[in-house]
């Protein structure tokens, strides 16, 4: 697969040198097309969060190629010089806690996004608004995020994840502090942005609530990739009404 | 683009306001630092404008009345009345020490003025209340800081004055109160002893054989119960005559050191009050230095508590530039906090307490809010840097 969506090939991550070389990464490939949901998940130290950092170009792959969105990134090397405006228009990050910033409300948190991308603030308010508003969160716009539940929160982060329509959104477990139902509700928000928007979706997972609702998941173990598929998981997301 | 430092002031402003206060406090320490030096130099300016004198009359080779004694004749103004260029000359004297009234005491630089009119060189040029001296003796006029009121009965040595006249800012270099008392009983104050030490020296007298003749020794008791002399002659010059000239002839022909206004200003501010000058300076090192060292330590803290925001902001391609924003409006809004906390304690507060006089300058205000943004925006590197090591993966954890 190529063209919009995640496209990973043959990814190699090595830290150090000589005799001390650890391989984080020996050979992943992925593929994510726009509009899917894909869970990752794998044990600790099996090379999850070195995977994200290299897909949210914050660390250097060692070798391989990586498509986000229709561009190439990296080919045995960066191919874009600016990462960082590549994070902030390319990619949605959702964290594990939702790392929201203390002291803007709502809807300047998710603002914030399209406003460092050089849009004029009335009109990244605006933007921000309408997402809260399909998050079913627009009634908290200006509260600040201490005053959200954790549910809330999560939605927030989910909008600033969302609010530059990124072809690509990395969750780094999106739904460890949340309890089944409210886990479930992320994981259906994720699945009908990602319809909405064409974005392609990677959730880094353990939570064992959402891993059967994943249509594709792929596993990670020391630093390589495989997929798994499944019938059971199936009949989960139709019974929590996933398409 | 919205204002990150300010929604962060705004978010916790308790704290900015009471961090900004503590500064403000050490700030208005600086400048009340700053203008009691101010002040000290213009007492020393004071003390001259108020002399009313445009050369200054002292003993040879010293730098008297006010940096070094001096002793020069009580009768010597009199011929330097009649050099050219010279329009008054009066004799004065300067002595400081505690003047009694009742219980309580004060430290006061008593002033001895000759008996003549207003305009006089050494006499207060202006009142507040009361009157000028009139009489020959026992008559004063004291600065108002003294607390002495009209009518009050002062104690110097053995001898009573009444207050008659309050003046103001009428203060010595160091800041002492002035009190002005007829010129010979100032004189007389100079060296005037208690009666025992007047017996035990009438007796050593006598008991000189060289002293024991015929009108001898009359004279020589006389003469150590007057004081011939003064610390300084006055001269106000005509206008149309140049200081520095009349001068030269004064040291030419009355072989005594004279001292121009100039020359008098150097000699106070050079030397009088170096010491405590360099002292304030010293201070004023030290506390920029610790002020320094506050910020420093208050902007990292808040830095610190905001590794992760920042982290996030970089991951979601927040630029340098803006975090840089972030934590150096915050440095100079603390900055702008404690400057004005600080003027205003120092105006307010410090000034009118302090028991000495506190100038403080606009332009010394203007300075100083510079220092206080510039050393804010310096001790700000130490966070700047700090916030921009930090790796955005720590957002992503791992």
């Amino acid at each position: 697969m190529s063209g919009k969506g995640i496209h990973i090939e043959a990814l190699q991550k090595r830290y150090g040198s000589g005799d001390t070389a650890v391989d984080a990464l020996k050979r992943v490939d992925m593929q994510v097309a726009p509009g899917e949901v894909v869970g990752l998940i794998g044990p600790s130290g099996s090379g999850k969060s070195t995977l994200l950092k290299c897909l949210g170009a914050v660390i250097e792959p060692t070798a391989g190629r990586m498509v986000l969105g229709g561009e190439v990134i990296y080919d045995d090397g960066w191919k874009v010089k600016d990462l960082r405006a590549l994070r902030r228009d390319k990619i949605g990050f959702i964290f594990q806690a939702p790392y929201l910033i203390p002291f803007l409300d709502v809807t300047d948190n998710v603002a914030l996004l399209p406003m460092l991308a050089g849009t004029p603030n009335a009109k990244a308010r605006s933007k921000a608004r309408d997402l809260l508003n399909a998050l079913d969160v627009n009634h908290r716009a200006q509260a600040i995020p201490s005053q959200l539940s954790g549910g809330e929160q999560q939605r927030v982060a989910i909008a600033r994840g969302l609010v530059n329509r990124p072809p690509v959104i990395l969750a780094d477990e999106p739904t460890a502090p949340l309890d089944s139902e409210r886990a479930l509700a992320v994981i259906r928000i994720l699945n009908d942005m990602a319809g909405k928007f064409e974005t392609a979706i990677i959730v880094v997972t353990h939570d064992e609530k959402i891993i059967p609702t994943f249509k594709r998941i792929y596993h990670i173990r020391d630093g390589v990739t495989y997929e798994e598929t499944g019938e059971g998981r199936r009949n989960l997301r139709e019974k929590f009404k996933l398409s | 683009m919205i204002n990150l430092a300010g929604r962060d002031i705004m978010h916790a402003w308790g704290k900015f306001i009471f961090t900004g206060v503590g500064l403000g406090l050490l700030i208005g320490v600086t400048l009340s630092m700053a203008g009691i030096y101010r002040g000290m130099v213009d007492d020393a300016k004071a003390l001259l404008d108020n002399s009313g004198a445009d050369l200054w009359v002292v003993q040879k080779d010293t730098i008297g009345p006010y940096a070094e004694p001096s002793s020069v004749y009580d009768d010597t103004w009199r011929s330097i009345r009649g050099i050219q260029g010279v329009i008054r000359t009066a004799n004065v004297t300067y002595l400081t020490m505690q003047v009694h009234q009742g219980e309580r005491d004060v430290r006061a630089m008593i002033t001895g003025i000759m008996h003549s009119e207003l305009g006089t060189p050494g006499w207060p040029p202006y009142l507040i209340a009361g009157r000028q001296i009139t009489r020959s003796h026992y008559e004063a006029v004291v600065d108002i800081t003294t607390g002495f009121k009209i009518g009050d009965r002062l104690q110097i040595r053995r001898n009573h004055y009444s207050v008659v006249g309050l003046t103001k800012r009428m203060v010595s270099s160091s800041g002492d109160p002035m009190v002005f008392i007829p010129l010979k009983d100032a004189q007389e104050a100079q060296f005037l002893k208690d009666n025992d030490a007047i017996l035990q020296q009438r007796r050593r007298t006598s008991q000189n054989l060289a002293f024991k003749q015929p009108g001898v020794f009359e004279a020589v008791i006389a003469s150590q119960n007057t004081n011939p002399y003064v610390n300084a002659i006055l001269v106000q010059i005509e206008s149309n005559h140049n200081a520095e000239e009349v001068a030269k002839t004064i040291r030419r022909w009355k072989r005594l050191t004279v001292h121009t206004r100039s020359q008098m200003e150097e000699i106070l501010v050079g030397k009088l009050i170096a010491t405590s000058a360099k002292q304030i300076g010293m201070f004023l090192v030290i506390l920029s230095i610790v002020s320094s060292a506050i910020v420093a330590f208050i902007i990292y803290t808040l830095t610190l508590g905001k590794i992760r925001e920042i982290a996030v902001l970089k991951l979601i391609g927040t630029r340098n530039r803006t975090i840089i924003n972030l934590i150096m409006q915050q440095a100079i809004a603390l900055g702008v906090i404690g400057f004005v906390v600080g003027k205003i304690t120092a105006t307010l507060v410090m000034a009118p307490i302090f028991p000495k006089y506190v100038l403080l300058e606009p332009l010394d205000s203007v300075w100083g809010f510079i220092a206080v943004i510039v050393i804010c925006v310096l001790s700000s590197i130490f966070a700047i840097r700090t916030a921009l090591k930090v790796d955005p993966a720590e957002a992503i954890g791992g």
